[in-house]
Order: C-alpha cells, then structure tokens, then sequence
C-alpha cells in the first residue's frame, strides 16, 4: 500500500493557491516505494451535450458566430461546412468552460497593445474577447443602420471578414480586429478538426473528407505500405457513429 | 517561521530529465537526494492512457501537460527599445510542468553537436578569420571538448534505447548513417524505425543532388529495449501524437519510462511534488549555497538545508531563480558586463511543403523523432565563405503525425479559410508532406535574459523578461538553408512546392522549438561564464546549473542530447572529484 494518501487531482493547480487554500494534510511526498499508482483517477474527457442550447452565447452572437463559421468552412459536396461540423456548438462549450473563461492564460495587467510578434494581448480571455469584439463588429456594421453580418450576402461577408483578418477594420481602441480574426479562425479549426466529444467535427465527417484516421494508436501496419490508401475509417475517443444504435 | 528539514546531501530544484538523471547518478553514488517539483507527481497508465491520449485539442492547443501561464510566464520582446509584455498564452516554445518536465512531451530527436560546435569561438575565427565573427556576435568555446563528452553521449543514448544508424564509428565513415558526426564509440542500441513512403522519397531526392540523408535519430524505440538500468520500453506503435502529447506506450523515452522505476525505489531518494522553490539561499559572505526555500502544497514555507544545490528547472527558470535568489552579477547589455542572463539564444525553423498528386503518404502515421535528415549543411560541414553567415542546421523530414488542427498546408495562392481552402486540403492533406530547416542562433550582444519591471507572478514576484530577436546571421543562414530545402522538394518530383521563409522578427505565436539556451553560460574563465564546465558554478562551488542554460550559443541540433551529457560529465567529475573535496572548485579559476 502507498503510504503517500493524496488525493493527486485536488493538487492541480495548488501552486496558483497556495496561500489562499491549504489543501491537504499530507505531504506529497515519495520515497523508496517505486513508481507510486493511483487507480482509478485518471482524468477522461467529459463529452459534451449535443441536444443543450447554447449556454455562452446570447443569440446575436450565435447568428454572428454561425455565419462566419459557414464563410470560413461553407457548404459544398467535398464535405461538411462548418455547420454541419457543428462548430458553432463545439466553440460554445470551449467558451462556457476553462477555455474561455482562460484559467490557464496568464490575464494580469498592465494590458498594452503589442506587437504582432507579441501574441495574444487581449484584456480578456477567448470567452470575453468573443464577446466584445462581436458586439464591436455589430456596432461598427450598424452604423447608419448597416445590416447585421448574418444578413448581409455571402460576397459581402467574405470581403468583410478578409478586411478583418487584413487589419482594415477599426473596432475602437480596445478590440484588434485582426487579432480577433485570427482567434475566430483557429476557434473554427479546432471545433472542425477535433475529437468529435467536444462537439465539433460531427459523425467524424471532416476526418473523413481529408482521411485521417483519428484516434488510433498502433499504426505499425501502415508504415511500409506506401501509396496505400488507409484501410479502416476514422475513429473518435468515444469510438465511432457505426457503434452506437440508432434510436 | 519557516519550517526547517533535515539537511540533505543534494537538493535539485526540478524534476525533469536533468533533476532525474543527477538523482540517479548522485544516489548511486550513495549521497542522499531530495527533488523537489512544483508540478504533479505523472505515471504512463494514469495520465498518459493510451485510451484518451489522442486528443490534439486537450493536449497541444488546451496545454493540459504544460506550464500554466496563470501561475507565472514571462515578458518578451524583440529588442530592448520596445516594451516587454507578458507572454500569456504559449506559442513558440512549450514550458514543461509536473514530473518528467518537457521530457514528457518532446520528440525524442536525440543528437550529438559537432566537434566543432563546441568551439565555435576559436573554431570559426580560425576557419575563417576576424571579420566572420562581428563584434556584437558573442559566441564562445564551451570548454568542453566532443571526445569529453562523447562517453555521455552514448551513455544517454544507452539509457533512451535510441534507434538510430552510426555514420561514424571510431573515426570509420559508414553506410547509411550521418558521415558527418563526430566518432562514435559504438553502434546505436537499436536499428532506425522503419520509413515511411514521404521519408524514403526525399531520401531519394537528397541522394540525386548528391547529399548524404539517413535515418533520424530516435528516442522513439523500434523494438522492445531493455536499458542498462534494466528498465524495458515497447516498441513504438507510429501513433503520430508524440511531441506535445505524452507516450501511452513506454516506447518514447523519458525520466518516466528510462529511470524513475530504479530510483523511486531508492531508499536514499526523496521526491516532493506540488513544492515550488522560491529561491535559493546563500550564506552571508556568499560564497555558498545552504539549501532552498520551497512552498510546500499546503503553501508553507518550508526551508530545506543541502550541502549541494543542482538548478534544473529548465533554462529559463534556472535564470530566473539565480536572477531572484541575488547569485551573480546580472548581464548589461550596455556595458556588455554582468553574467547571468548573457547569450540568451533559441533556433530558427522554416519549412518547405511538397504536394504530390499521384502519392499517398498518410502523413498521420508518425513518431516525434521519425525522419529521414541530412546534415551537409548542419554547423561547419560546408564551406560558408562569401556566404555571409557561419553556422548552419539539419533539413529533412520529420514526419511526426499530421493532427489536423495543426496540420492542414495548401499550396500558394490558396487562401487559409473558405471554400477554395476547403477543397484543397480535401484534395490534399494525404499527399503532402514538409520539408524542415532547423537551424543555429548565434548568441548576440543584445539577446539577454533579465527581470522584468513591471509584471508579476501570482506570488508578486517578477517575470522573466526576454529579449530576443534574430540577426542578420540567423537570416541569411535560415534563407540558405530554405533554399536548400526548396531544391530537395523540387528533386521529390511533386505538383508543386511552397516555401516558407523565416521573415522578420522573432514571432511569440506559432510553435517553433523548445530549445531556449543560454543564460548561465559555461566556458573557460570565471570572466566569461557562469560555470565550469563541470556546470559548478566558478563563484558557488556547490551550486550546479543544469540544463541548456550551459550553452553558449545554439547550434544547428536539437538541445536534450547534450544537456544530458554535459550531466552525466558533471556527475561523473563530482563523484570522482568533488566528494573527495566538497565545495572546492574542480576547475582553477
Ligand atoms: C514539444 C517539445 C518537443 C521537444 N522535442 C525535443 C527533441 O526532440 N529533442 C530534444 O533534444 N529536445 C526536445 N525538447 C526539449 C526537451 O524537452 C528539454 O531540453 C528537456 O526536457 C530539458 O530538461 P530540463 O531538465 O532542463 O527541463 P525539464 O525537463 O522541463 O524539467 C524541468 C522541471 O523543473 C520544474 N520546475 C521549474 N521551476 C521549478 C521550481 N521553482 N520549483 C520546483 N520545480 C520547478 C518544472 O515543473 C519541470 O518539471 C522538446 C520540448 C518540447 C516542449
Ligand atoms: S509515436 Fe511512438 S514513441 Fe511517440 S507517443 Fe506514439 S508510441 Fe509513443
């Protein structure tokens, strides 16, 4: 039996605590009883709930988020749009989480406006940022009562969002577009191409239309056989479509 | 009040490969070790389980195995007229946390520098006299020779299980390997993994313009391997979530998977997680290192006395912690005065992609290590005269599994979103593959590592302020290097290429390497360096400063080959030399 009873999960992140929140009373301490064990605290993925509304989202914001979504991965027989990937969701649930809400971003201030070798310098983290620059992007296509994104043509957002990622849009002092840009194409990426239990990458089907293979992990078979097309069809954390019953 | 331990023989501040590998050597030889990690205790079946360990948004874009950036990071900046601002999401290099360090999580590309590397001061002046090394550029010797390391190279390779092929035994070129590396006592332990189709086509490539590609060397085993510890790892499986994930399969070395079954059932071995050194403590007249000052996970202050002090927390916090803790005289870029924080260095990276149309690579069959390289133009193996720039890097494939998040290139004048990206990277993502240049960053006057002025830790301490760009050397060296890579994507026969040419500044955003050096530079003289090259500090002689923090400048390799060795020298030095004398120097000043 390990002498050592700490429970490893509630010391996560105990440094960023430490003086606020004494957390156990023992020490995690090892010595002389080889490689220590604990089972059964092995940290799975929770996968999120498909059937939920939105829960970061208000509605203007979904509209907004969906629509440039679909620009940035649209609709046609090559594959899923980003839609149909359900990426809007995907990227709701990153925003109602510790994603969002950026528990691992370093968020002190003082906040100045970097260079773009600088990285990320927003005031907020992803989850606040989202929402103040699409507030700022409906405010600056309102004006003089432009329509909304959501509503404008298909040519007009895209001339809109290359603007944005060209840095040609002043959303005011606090809210870099481009910056924003690029968050929102890398946020659609990650919903698109992820592991289909965090809501994005519906039925597997953007692994699918490129042939990845997804989460396998012995691929010995498949290293000598060159110009081979990948025998098996993609499959998830949580298996596959085919291995759940229809009902 | 503090709370006070029982003294220990030798405390390392950090639990990665270095803090892992000095425990070993230290217990064996029989003194009494306590490692102290601010991270988590982390074992292969419970937080690596091959069950979950795919996930590339989790593991690599979420940052679950690394450092948290809430907790500290540090400032960065290009150059010292700007203002440092704080790195607050990861981007360029990924900062290790937890047991294993960034041991857990790298590729496992295990590599030797050349002889010359090591003294590229004297080396390139001779070569090709005063005016190849500008004033500002402030290269050195390490003060360690490749025949003093060459004994820990391999003792490091042995411990890995590394698959690789010899191009260099004992000074006898051989087929099939890299006929440029320094001798090698011996063979690798195991034969290279076996290449993939995108690996033996630029093989093919490389051989018809005359170049001399092998197999990449691999801590990536290709068979079942028992090292000299008697700790066996599995054969590696491909599964192409490697680098920035961690082995679900005991087949990626690590302090995990090579050492940690031996040691932590030493009795004379201690290990504290969850505990974050503050800094270390000196005596009054400065001379010694009495021990460290650590938060215990209940958040006390606990003092722990050490006759010895070994910093291996990784470089940069190693100059933090020195920079906190008062020890040395802080470098000037002004004056060119001062040590700690001096010749701070990183690599410069770019990339070629070749798309075919007729070949199926399934690029996502991969190992963090798995390529086919070559190194003609690595370091001095090529003549630089009139080329405006010394130092050089490897170019090949490393074809380490595409994760699509990551991965998903299209040719030149594709747009990044929208529909046309969209039936490109259907049309290609199977049939591309990368050519990469990874390169040297020569140390430069204006390159350093200090503290900041203005951003703090959680606990109100300072950040570590970074200055850091690339010089014109780096770039002429890096464009030479792409255009090499350019005529080796052309030769694999495929649609077309794209290259894409390191521009501008040092950039925080995209990942790039985790190879930070300098900083507590080693050398010859206490004038010119922190330590000997025993990593004993010329002012502290029982505090050691492991890691790449030792490096006077950045070669054209990847970094943990040698960091190991220079740890296994000095080790080696301390058990013969130092016990018999404790806190004397083993080099003269
Ligand atoms: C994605 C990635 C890929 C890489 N690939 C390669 C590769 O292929 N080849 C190669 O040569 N190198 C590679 N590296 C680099 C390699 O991981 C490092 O060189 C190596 O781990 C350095 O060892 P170290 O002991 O200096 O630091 P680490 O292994 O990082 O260990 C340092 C430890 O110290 C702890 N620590 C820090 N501060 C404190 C404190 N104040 N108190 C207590 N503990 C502290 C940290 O939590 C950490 O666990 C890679 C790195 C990354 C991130
Ligand atoms: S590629 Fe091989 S060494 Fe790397 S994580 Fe997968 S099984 Fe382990």
């Amino acid at each position: 039996m390990s002498p050592f009873p700490v429970d490893r999960r509630t010391l996560l992140g105990a440094g960023a605590l430490a003086f606020a929140v004494p957390l156990t009373g023992a020490a995690a301490q090892f010595r002389g009883d080889g490689v220590f064990w604990s089972p059964n605290t092995s940290s799975y993925p929770t996968a999120v709930d498909l059937k939920a509304n939105y829960q970061f989202f208000t509605s203007d914001e979904a509209a907004f988020v969906e629509a440039a979504a679909l620009r940035m991965i649209p609709a046609d027989p090559t594959g899923p749009s980003a839609l149909e990937a359900g990426v809007p969701l995907f990227l709701d649930r990153q925003l109602a989480g510790d994603y969002g809400k950026g528990t691992r971003l370093y968020m002190r201030g003082p906040f100045g406006k970097g260079t773009d070798t600088q990285g990320y310098q927003a005031k907020w983290p992803p989850a606040g940022f989202h929402r103040a620059a699409i507030k700022a992007i409906g405010d600056h296509l309102g004006q003089g009562g432009g329509a909304p994104f959501h509503k404008r043509a298909e040519a007009d957002q895209d001339a809109f969002l290359k603007d944005l990622s060209g840095g040609k849009v002043d959303l005011g002092s606090d809210v870099d577009g481009k910056a924003y840009f690029k968050l929102l194409l890398q946020n659609v990426m990650e919903g698109y191409f992820s592991d289909p239990i965090y809501g994005g990458n519906r039925n597997l089907a953007a692994w699918k239309m490129i042939g990845f293979s997804g989460a396998r992990y012995d691929q010995r078979p498949y290293v000598l056989a060159y110009n081979k097309p990948y025998p098996l069809p993609p499959v998830g954390i949580g298996g596959r479509p085919a291995w759940t019953a229809k009902g | 009040m503090a709370i006070r331990n029982p003294p220990v023989d030798a405390v390392m501040i950090g639990f990665g490969w270095t803090g892992a590998i000095m425990a070993q050597e230290l217990t064996d030889a029989g003194l009494n070790v306590l490692a102290i990690e601010r991270g988590d205790w982390r074992d292969t079946p419970t937080d690596f389980s091959p069950a979950y360990a795919q996930d590339e948004l989790r593991y690599y874009w979420r940052h679950e195995l690394f450092q948290r950036l809430n907790h500290d990071t540090l400032t960065i900046r290009n150059n010292a007229g700007q203002t440092a601002l704080p790195m607050r999401q990861l981007g360029s290099f990924l900062l290790g946390s937890g047991v294993g360090g960034a041991g857990v999580h790298w590729n496992g590309q295990v590599w030797r520098f050349l002889p010359s590397d090591l003294k590229a001061r004297s080396h390139n002046l001779q070569r090709y006299g005063k005016a190849a090394v500008p004033d500002d550029m402030t290269i050195q010797d390490f003060g360690v020779s490749y025949d003093d390391l060459e004994p820990w190279y391999d003792k490091f390779e042995y411990l890995c299980g590394v698959s690789g092929k010899a191009g260099n035994l004992k000074g006898a070129i051989q087929a099939g390997g890299d006929p440029f590396e320094g001798p090698r006592s011996r063979e690798y332990p195991n034969p290279p993994l076996e290449m993939p189709y995108a690996l033996t086509l630029f093989g093919q490539a490389a051989t018809s313009l005359g170049r001399h590609p092998f197999p990449h060397p691999a801590a990536n085993a290709s068979r079942a391997y028992t090292n000299p510890l008697g700790v066996t790892l599995g054969p590696c499986t491909y599964c192409g979530f490697c680098e920035k994930y961690a082995c679900g399969d005991y087949s990626k070395a690590s302090a995990q998977t090579t050492i940690l079954p031996v040691l932590m059932r030493k009795k004379s071995f201690t290990l504290r997680t969850n505990c974050e050194v503050l800094k270390i403590n000196m005596s009054a007249d400065g001379k010694t290192a009495t021990g460290v000052t650590y938060l215990d996970e209940k958040g006390q202050e606990v003092e722990q006395p050490a006759e010895m002090v070994f910093l291996s927390a990784y470089i940069l916090h190693n100059v933090r912690l020195l920079l906190l803790s008062g020890i040395g005289k802080p470098y000037d870029p002004n004056t060119g005065e001062g040590i700690v924080g001096k010749n701070y260095a990183y690599q410069i990276t770019s990339s070629v992609n070749v798309f075919f149309n007729d070949k199926i690579l399934n690029p996502f069959v991969g190992a963090g290590a798995l390529g086919m390289i070559t190194n003609d133009f690595n370091g001095d193996n090529f003549d630089h005269a009139g080329l405006g720039f010394i130092g050089g890097g490897y170019v090949g494939i490393l074809q380490t599994g595409a994760r699509p998040i990551e991965t998903h290139a299209t040719p030149d004048g594709v747009p990044t979103w929208g529909l046309a990206w969209k039936k490109a990277i259907a049309r290609d993502y199977l049939k591309t593959t990368t050519i990469a240049t990874h390169g040297a960053v020569m140390a430069h006057r204006g390159n350093y590592l200090d503290l900041d002025p203005t951003y703090k830790d959680v606990y109100g301490r300072p950040l570590l302020r970074m200055t850091f760009d690339y010089t014109d050397n780096e770039h002429r060296m890096s464009d030479y290097l792409t255009d090499r890579a350019a005529e080796y994507g052309k030769a694999m026969g495929g649609r077309e290429i794209k290259t894409n040419y390191r521009k501008g500044s040092w950039d925080v955003v995209p990942y790039q390497t985790t190879h930070n050096t300098g900083g507590a530079i080693m050398g010859d003289n206490p004038r010119d360096s922190f330590t000997n090259k025993y990593l004993q500090s010329w002012d502290v002689p029982n505090l050691f400063v492991l890691g790449a923090t030792a490096f006077p400048q950045n070669p054209g390799y990847n970094p943990t080959g040698t960091v190991a060795a220079l740890a296994y020298h000095a080790a080696d030095a301390i058990k013969r030399q130092y016990l018999k004398a404790p806190h004397q120097p083993m080099v003269q000043a």
